[in-house]
């Protein structure tokens, strides 16, 4: 029982460190509303509608799970650096276990994610991108699923790392090449065989994949981008979550005491 | 209460030994100060004992729990003031203090202070008056002083009852007066609740407190003992003179054959002579006399000398 009060209390005080930070809300929603208003419309404006998809809408549902995927992700592997600040200390001192720390911090993380998802379906209702209420109510527990998704691959980033400087450096390496490989505003079903490649292996692909096949499947009217079959989006999805939380988790508490 | 065998920390990829080896014991209520130069490994120690840091060799156990084995269980039993600030800023004092009741299992985690169970009120309300912060335990952390924030985390860190409170120079970046009410803080902390306390400190006076000190070096112990003890291995006491016919007094300094130094004023080492026997020896008229006993700096300071030169050699 102190367990699960435990996981709870380190997601509400994510989660409230968030709300209170107003800097951070508006840091954090810049780049993925930046993507959704400029990008998707000036693209579209470019290049109008390459086999008939809606640029605007494509890139919309690229940004929505790249940004709560990565949010998630990056959000863990902060835990590095607040091992040593502010309260995050007193967490790794508390009798609790380490997997309730990994479990509170995924839930926690996500739930901070979900503020981004939610300005970014406003922005789009307000850019005029259709949106039914159906649509809606299946985009909430999907891009939560991703997020949590992501926290997955942030332990297993985490797990393998051991300094901020080293976090911050990864960036680059780890987030930016899958922001192209994932197809969040380029099409990737076309790519050469080593692209093809580094783009099946990209884990936010699979994300961005399963949030367009609940838009595109629920909408009518509207020509779906080519995505891999559902079947397939959800395996993958559903086994390297497994993978990287387990080997992510494990690594993680054995190297956290082992600097 | 807690103790330490052949305790030995290398860091991944250093070339050394962060901790080389240190043995100790610390006894049940006792005030045990740990000091040393700055990366003399004093930080790592209080990470192993609180068990955020796998020793490389060696073993320790508090209150009878080996800290590798029995985690769990040690972090039960101790608290920590860590160097760097343990409240979030952007959090009210209340919620600090509610997640951290929380996380060691005294409480059931609820959204609202308002929900949580009446005896976790109560303490609050109770840690509020103590602190003197009954109106603004629901303001954030960034709007207290910096001594408030300390106190905060000392009262918080009680909560649990703890056995041991580690304090790791806990009032670097205080100013004097917070330093002092810190340590009236501390002091009724120990009087009532009969805690030990495991300090490292830059402040040698505070560490002069203590009952006992363990002076490290580059990761090994170079002196333990009381704060009188360390001070009396140091035989520097010594005495200063001087007199207005200065000529007369240097001569007559030497024909006595006193190891003196200095040209005026003089000072001579007393190793075994006393005081007074030495100045009965002078008759030149003196115009200065003064008697100069080793603060715990000057013991510290010739201690950790000492382990360097002799390293170097």
């Amino acid at each position: 029982m102190s367990e699960v009060s435990a996981v709870l209390v380190i997601a509400h005080r994510d989660l409230v460190k968030l709300l209170r930070d107003r800097l951070r809300i508006f840091a954090d929603f810049a780049l993925p509303l930046t993507l959704v208003l400029l990008l998707g419309p000036t693209l579209q404006a470019g290049y109008g509608q390459p086999g008939g998809v809606e640029v605007t809408t494509f890139v919309f549902t690229g940004v929505i799970a790249q940004s709560v995927w990565q949010s998630a992700s990056m959000g863990i592997i902060s835990l590095i650096a607040d091992r040593e600040e502010d309260f995050s200390q007193e967490i790794f001192v508390s009798p609790i276990s380490r997997y309730s720390i990994v479990a509170g911090k995924i839930i926690g993380e996500s739930l901070v994610a979900l503020p981004q998802a939610l300005a970014v379906i406003v922005l789009a209702v307000l850019l005029g991108i259709h949106l039914s209420p159906l649509t809606l109510i299946l985009l909430l527990p999907t891009v939560l699923a991703m997020a949590v998704f992501g926290g997955a691959f942030g332990i297993l980033v985490l797990s393998n790392i051991n300094s901020q400087r080293t976090a911050n450096q990864i960036f680059p390496f780890v987030m930016l090449p899958q922001f192209f490989l994932a197809g969040v505003f380029n099409p990737i079903h076309d790519l050469p065989p080593v692209l093809a490649f580094l783009s099946a292996i990209s884990p936010m692909r699979w994300a961005v994949e399963a949030v367009r096949h609940v838009y595109y499947g629920t909408q009518s009217g509207l020509v779906t981008p080519e995505l891999s079959p559902i079947p397939l989006v959800v395996a993958v999805i559903a086994g390297s979550f497994l993978a990287f939380i387990v080997a992510g988790t494990a690594l993680f508490v054995r190297s956290e005491r082992n600097r | 209460m807690i103790e330490v065998e052949g305790l030995v920390k290398r860091y991944r990829k250093a070339k050394r030994n962060a901790v080389d080896g240190i043995s100790f014991g610390v006894g049940a209520g006792e005030f045990f100060a740990l000091l040393g130069p700055n990366g003399a490994g004093k930080t790592t120690t209080i990470s192993i004992l609180t068990t955020t840091l796998a020793p490389t060799g060696g073993r320790a156990t508090i209150d009878g729990r080996d800290i590798v084995r029995e985690s769990s269980s040690v972090r039960r039993r101790v608290g920590i003031i860590f160097q760097r600030p343990s409240l979030d800023q952007n959090l009210t004092a209340e919620e600090n203090i509610r997640f951290h009741a929380v996380l060691f299992g005294l409480y059931p985690y609820r959204p609202v202070y308002a929900l949580m169970p009446p005896d976790y009120r109560r303490q609050v309300r109770d840690l509020a008056a103590l602190l003197g912060l009954q109106r603004e335990i629901f303001d954030p952390i960034r709007t207290y002083s910096g001594g408030m924030r300390r106190k905060l985390e000392i009262v918080r860190s009680l909560m649990h009852r703890p056995k041991v409170l580690f304090l790791d120079e806990p009032t670097a970046g205080l100013d004097a007066p917070s330093r002092r009410t810190l340590w009236a803080h501390l002091r009724t902390v120990r009087q009532e609740h009969a805690t030990t306390i495991f300090l490292t400190t830059h402040y040698l006076e505070e560490a002069e407190q203590a009952d006992r000190i363990c002076i490290i070096d580059d990761g090994r112990i170079v002196a333990e003992g009381t704060p009188a003890a360390l001070k009396a291995d140091l035989s520097a006491e010594y005495v200063v003179v001087d007199a207005d016919d200065r000529g007369r007094l240097r001569i007559e300094l030497a024909r006595l054959a006193l190891p003196t130094t200095g040209d005026g004023p003089f000072t001579i080492p007393l190793d075994s002579r006393g005081v007074h026997a030495t100045l009965k020896a002078i008759d030149t008229p003196l115009s200065l006399v003064r008697t100069e006993s080793p603060s715990l700096e000057d013991a510290y300071l010739e201690i950790v000398a000492r382990a360097e030169g002799e390293r170097n050699e």
